[in-house]
């Protein structure tokens, strides 16, 4: 038995095409993906991520706890509503999920984590904190809800009244509570916009009310088109428990400067680094996919996320390749029986509606 | 779901259409191009191939996912559709319009012992449940 969200009937009613995405009856596209994804990219659009799963942390010395559970510096959260971004390893420096830390107050850190990892990491948290005296509580009562696109705050400021002045000097990466809702300028896109969370008993009616408004439907099709253009790694896809994060892209969360102890520290300090996560340009035709072999002068790597840009319109992806191959090499990525060519570039690949490579 | 009486179809989710000069044009389905959503790559075989009834011979790729097509039944290739390789999209305008391939059959009686509009409705009803 798939499990559903609030939003399954409304869904349904808006002729969704339903799949099982890691045990959650999902919709994976509306209509036309393409045009979802362009929907999102010039005007606004929402999605239903009530599969992923809110926690919140509360007691005496949460910031102590988090300090040892994150790779990321949970220090650098100095103002109530900041959010951080971080992976939580494993004692070998395997990543168990990245997630969003907000801070709310000392005693009370709010943290999102992923639908297909949610119980493992729940299960994990409660372990590191035996003896810690902390309330480790998931949150299946809230719903959340992503609207994003250009005009996505505006189209929330009208569906919320009050919100407007409560969130319109929010800057990005940042979240406030008001009345009911708790409101992220957060996303997955590379677009601006809100997390909203909220009582799940008001998740259907804020919906359609998002909907008479414009805001359309988006499906998991172009929430990983949008998230892949915007250099945003997958957890499941671009790491796991079996690679690490500086071998990822996610070096940049990883704190390994300050005096501080994290689980997963010392195993990444011994590791020596053999490879990278790069992003592809397909030059020839086709489309990239997870799991396709690159050639390089360095080696062979492999594919982690690969798809069809709507925004580049050709093939992109991330890849995990040896080190020192550097943006503009040319690589060969076996498709099938062939061997076709690709270009390595930075990425993000495009945001905030441009193409950026 | 729209299943054209005229035309017939595999279980693979090919529909074959008998040309007056005795060739076969083969497509996806609207069924198909239904479950892959946004295409934006075909690949088409060579003319001059001969297939096997039943070989892999075409991909069709959507943003989603890539699909193989087969042969419905043996022949040559006789013609490949250059246009829906260069506009993918037009599959799912209209897939039963966008043809891919153009087969000489082997046998003219092969098209026969595919399935016709009833029971490829029956098909694509059985896989929804």
């Amino acid at each position: 038995m798939l499990k559903q969200t609030p939003l399954n009937a409304a869904h349904r009613a808006m002729g969704a095409r339903m799949v099982d995405f890691g045990g959650w009856d999902m919709p994976v596209n509306y209509g036309s993906q393409i045009e979802e994804h362009h929907q999102v990219r010039t005007d606004a659009g929402m999605f239903d991520v009530c599969h992923m799963l809110v926690v919140d942390v509360k007691g005496a010395n949460v910031r102590g706890f988090l300090r040892k559970l994150v790779a990321n510096n949970v220090d650098k959260l100095k103002l109530p509503g900041k959010a951080l971004y971080s992976c939580m390893l494993n004692p070998e420096g395997g990543v168990i999920d990245d997630l969003i830390i907000y801070f709310l107050t000392e005693d009370w850190f709010r943290i999102v984590v992923n639908a297909g990892t949610a119980e493992k990491d729940v299960a994990w948290m409660q372990k590191q904190a035996e003896g810690r005296g902390l309330a480790i509580t998931p949150r299946r009562d809230l719903a959340m809800i992503a609207v994003q696109g250009p005009n996505a705050r505006a189209r929330v400021w009208t569906a919320i009244p009050g919100t407007q002045a409560e969130t319109e000097e929010l800057k990005p990466f940042n979240a406030v509570a008001f009345r009911q809702y708790f409101i992220a300028r957060t996303g997955y896109t590379g677009e601006d916009g809100f997390e909203v969370i909220l009582p799940a008993n008001e998740a259907e009616a804020f919906w359609h009310l998002l909907a008479t408004l414009g805001v359309k439907p988006i499906g998991l099709g172009a929430r990983d088109t949008l998230r892949l253009e915007a250099g945003m790694n997958l957890y499941g896809q671009d790491m796991d428990e079996t690679t690490n994060p500086l071998e990822s892209g996610l070096a940049w969360t990883v704190d390994l400067h300050s005096e501080r102890d994290f689980i997963g520290k010392s195993a990444l300090q011994s590791r020596d680094i053999h490879q990278q996560l790069v992003g592809l340009v397909l030059l020839d035709k086709g489309v990239l996919r997870a799991h396709q072999q690159v050639h390089t002068a360095n080696g062979i790597g492999e594919i982690t996320s690969g798809s069809f840009s709507p925004t580049l319109q050709q093939s992109i992806a991330l890849a995990r390749i040896p080190l020192g191959i550097a943006p503009g090499a040319e690589v060969e990525v076996e498709i099938r029986d062939k061997k076709l060519k690709a270009k390595v570039v930075n990425y993000p690949f495009a945001r905030n509606g441009k193409a950026l490579v | 779901m729209n299943i054209p009486a005229d035309l017939k179809y595999t279980k693979s989710h090919e529909w074959a259409k008998l040309n007056t000069d005795g060739t076969v044009t083969v497509g996806i389905t609207e069924h198909a191009q239904d479950l892959l959503g946004d295409m934006v790559f075909v690949e088409n075989p060579a003319v001059g191939r001969k297939l096997a009834a039943g070989e892999e011979c075409a991909v069709v790729e959507s943003v989603k996912a890539a699909s193989d097509v087969y042969a419905p039944i043996a022949g040559e290739v006789v013609a490949a559709n250059a246009e829906v390789e260069a506009a993918p999209e037009a599959i799912n305008k209209d897939a039963h319009a966008a043809w891919m391939f153009t087969l000489k059959p082997d046998n003219a009686a092969d098209i026969d012992s595919l399935l016709d509009a009833a029971a490829y409705q029956a098909l694509v009803e059985s896989e929804a449940h």
